[in-house]
């Protein structure tokens, strides 16, 4: 909670583009380094954990497929927080992150759908169901593209903020319904089984790595969305400049 | 003629997203089918190829009307007419149409075996789908060339230009479909509505152009 | 090289605008079409440029230079629309023109440097102003070669300094020899042209007479 306070500081200090652009060059190298690192560790320990009992080795693939899950659902939360920040605040910053972090968001759920496809193979003998939770993240997946059509449809970002953070905000009904969806239907998918009411049900040699892998692919997220800010910040001002040059050519052209 | 194709590749590439639509289109549409018909592995995978097809004529026909509205909405229209002495119009329809097939219709082939697997069907299934609609699809277009030609003058000729070409490629989807089935149902054949389907798409690649070029030449005003 | 108009008719939505309309323009001449709106000035010039079917009459190209066979692959027409793609650059746009409509006296660089776009051409199209658009979509009336050049209302959105620039590109177009036809309601600043007034309602007293400036 204590981060989110102070994350929500930051944003205020950072309502400047340019101090943005210049807090992330100095943060996105060390950002990087650390998410490396967690990473390295998250991978080292998945491949030291024992091998389930039941499923064998396959169970390794839930050491990324559960962080690409859990990401889709953030990273669709970061988006409407930014969608909140368009509309009620005018953050300049606000569509920019929303807009930064709708790729990245749509590669985590893919990712996380082609993951489970590839480990729903050997289990349930099938590449896809069309189960609850399956078929909500694939939902969320259509959002985003729609999300993504979206913003590239409008070339003028004034425009095209507040539709992107109206629709954003609509479709996070569906980010409930997946992360509830194997507790209210009964479906192949497995229940949660990391956080949940009454303690984990997972053992702990495979609960550490997968928090290990789950830190280090939530940093991986905030560096690509940083990166990803920071290029749309410069993409704008390569748009603004050009308009620029433009008309300061009609004006020598008429002296 | 190249420069042409090179010029409608780039603008469909770039103009707004127009590739990521129409496959979001046809994704939703096969997202939708599980819902209508429930999500029976073995019912899905039996109408998989049809299903497929259908998303793939839909999501075709979504993008067609702009084919010659948009060089008619900035009067480059007037100008590839008017160079029919260079190059033979029909000829330039066709280039046209072969644009607009690999910026909106070649990303629905290669997303469609992805769908296949969603619609939980066989590897042979999915592969002959493909193919079909690698060789079905570009009759589609060029049929919907004459339609967009025809429609071109209208203010919102959209879903008049999919309301006229609908029935028009019924031939296609019959013989795709079945081409489809074939591959993998025993007693069907699969060589001789392939074939067919090959004889319509270069069918149409002659008398699509053509049409469409002679309802253009008219359509000026 | 002629230009040649023999009782030509025009027609739009079923209504004669212009009737039994006689001109000759030789090569070096220009011809400066003025009158009302709805007189049919750009039906004129529809017609000669082959969009538009003419209701009666004829008009031909006679001794056409080598390699403009016919009437219509012999213009360049400038409609009141630029005929460029939003999402490309300037040079993006003239270059497929060139390359469509062949190579003229002018290179791309050569011609965007005289029409002023010269240290602009690598900006999108949507990005300039009206005039700017309008002199970029004049530069491809020079890089591709056309005897003959249709301009409907060449200078809309032009500002003083880019009409007398575009003056001198038409002047330039007549002393190599070349015919330029012009619907407009401004003077073009050519010292000796040909001035066609078309009367509107139909009427047809359409008529040729010499125009001094």
């Amino acid at each position: 909670m204590s981060e989110a306070v102070s994350k929500a500081r930051r944003w205020v200090d950072l309502a400047n583009p340019t101090r943005f652009i210049n807090f992330a060059g100095i943060v996105l190298p060390w950002l990087v380094g650390i998410t490396l690192l967690v990473l390295a560790a998250g991978l080292w320990m998945s491949f030291q954990a024992p091998d389930d009992y039941q499923q064998g080795s396959t169970v390794k693939i839930m050491f990324i497929h559960v962080p690409f899950a859990w990401l889709s659902m953030m990273c669709y939360t970061v988006m409407s927080i930014s969608a909140i920040g368009t509309l009620v605040w005018r953050h300049p910053l606000a569509d920019v992150s929303a807009k930064a972090a709708a790729p990245i968001g749509a590669a985590f759920t893919a990712l996380a759908l082609i993951t489970g496809s590839l480990w729903g193979k050997p289990m349930w003998g099938t590449w896809w169901v069309w189960d609850a939770r399956l078929t909500s993240v694939f939902v969320l997946f259509l959002m985003y593209l729609g999300i993504i059509a979206l913003t590239r449809a409008m070339d003028d970002p004034a425009k095209s903020s507040k539709a992107t953070a109206i629709l954003t905000l609509v479709g996070f009904i569906n980010i409930p319904i997946i992360k509830f969806s194997v507790d209210w239907w009964n479906t192949l998918h497995q229940p949660a089984s990391v956080i949940r009411m009454g303690g984990p049900t997972i053992h702990p040699s495979l609960l550490w790595p997968l928090l290990v892998m789950a830190v280090g692919f939530t940093l991986l997220f905030f560096t690509l969305h940083m990166m990803a800010m920071r290029n749309e910040i410069w993409r704008r001002r390569v748009v603004a400049m050009r308009r620029i040059a433009a008309r300061s050519a009609e004006r020598r052209g008429t002296q | 003629m190249l420069s042409l194709f090179l010029r409608d590749t780039r603008l469909g590439l770039r103009a707004g997203g127009g590739v990521l639509i129409g496959i979001l289109f046809f994704l939703a549409v096969i997202a939708v089918v599980p819902f209508g018909v429930g999500p029976d592995l073995k019912l899905l995978s039996r109408i998989g190829a049809a299903m497929l097809w259908i998303g793939a004529l839909l999501a075709t026909l979504l993008g067609l009307d702009r084919l010659f509205q948009a060089d008619r909405d900035d009067g480059s229209l007037d100008l590839l007419i008017m160079a029919s002495d260079r190059h033979i119009l029909a000829l330039t329809v066709l280039i046209k149409c072969l644009a607009h097939w690999t910026t909106s219709v070649l990303p629905l082939v290669i997303a469609s075996p992805l769908l296949g697997l969603f619609m939980n069907m066989e590897p042979a299934a999915i592969g002959a789908t493909t193919l079909t609609l690698l060789v079905g699809t570009p009759a589609i277009t060029l049929i919907g060339a004459v339609g967009a030609a025809v429609a071109v003058a209208l203010p919102r000729g959209g879903l008049l230009v999919s309301v006229i070409i609908l029935p028009l490629t019924i031939p296609v989807l019959i013989f795709g479909v079945s081409a489809a089935y074939g591959a993998v149902e025993d007693p069907a054949p699969f060589v001789a509505p392939f074939l067919i389907l090959i004889a319509i798409t270069l069918f149409f690649a002659v008398i699509g152009p053509l049409a469409a070029a002679a309802a253009l030449k008219s359509s000026a005003d | 090289m002629r230009l040649v108009a023999e009782n030509l008719a025009g027609e739009r939505g079923g209504e004669i605008l212009f009737s039994g309309l006689n001109f000759t323009i030789a090569g070096g001449e220009a011809l400066m079409i003025t009158g009302p709106n709805g007189a049919g000035k750009s039906t004129l010039l529809r017609i000669i440029a082959g969009l538009l079917e003419k209701a009666e009459g004829s008009i031909r190209l006679d001794n056409a230079p080598a390699g403009f066979e016919s009437l219509v692959g012999a213009c360049h027409y400038l409609g009141h629309l630029n005929a460029m793609k939003p999402v490309l650059s300037i040079e993006e746009n003239l270059r497929f023109w060139q390359s469509f409509n062949g190579a003229g006296q002018h290179t791309l660089r050569e011609a965007l440097d005289r029409v002023q776009l010269g240290d602009i051409g690598h900006l999108p199209f949507a990005y300039l102003s009206t005039g700017q658009k309008r002199r970029a979509s004049i530069a491809r009336l020079l890089i591709s070669h056309r005897p003959v050049w249709l301009l409907d209302e060449p200078t809309a959105g032009l500002d003083k300094a880019s009409e007398e620039q575009f003056a001198g590109l038409m002047r330039g177009h007549l002393t190599s020899g070349g015919i330029v036809v012009a619907a407009t309601h401004l003077p073009l600043g050519l010292g000796d042209a040909q001035e066609l007034v078309m009367g509107g309602n139909g009427q047809d007293h359409a008529g040729s007479r010499e125009y001094s400036a």
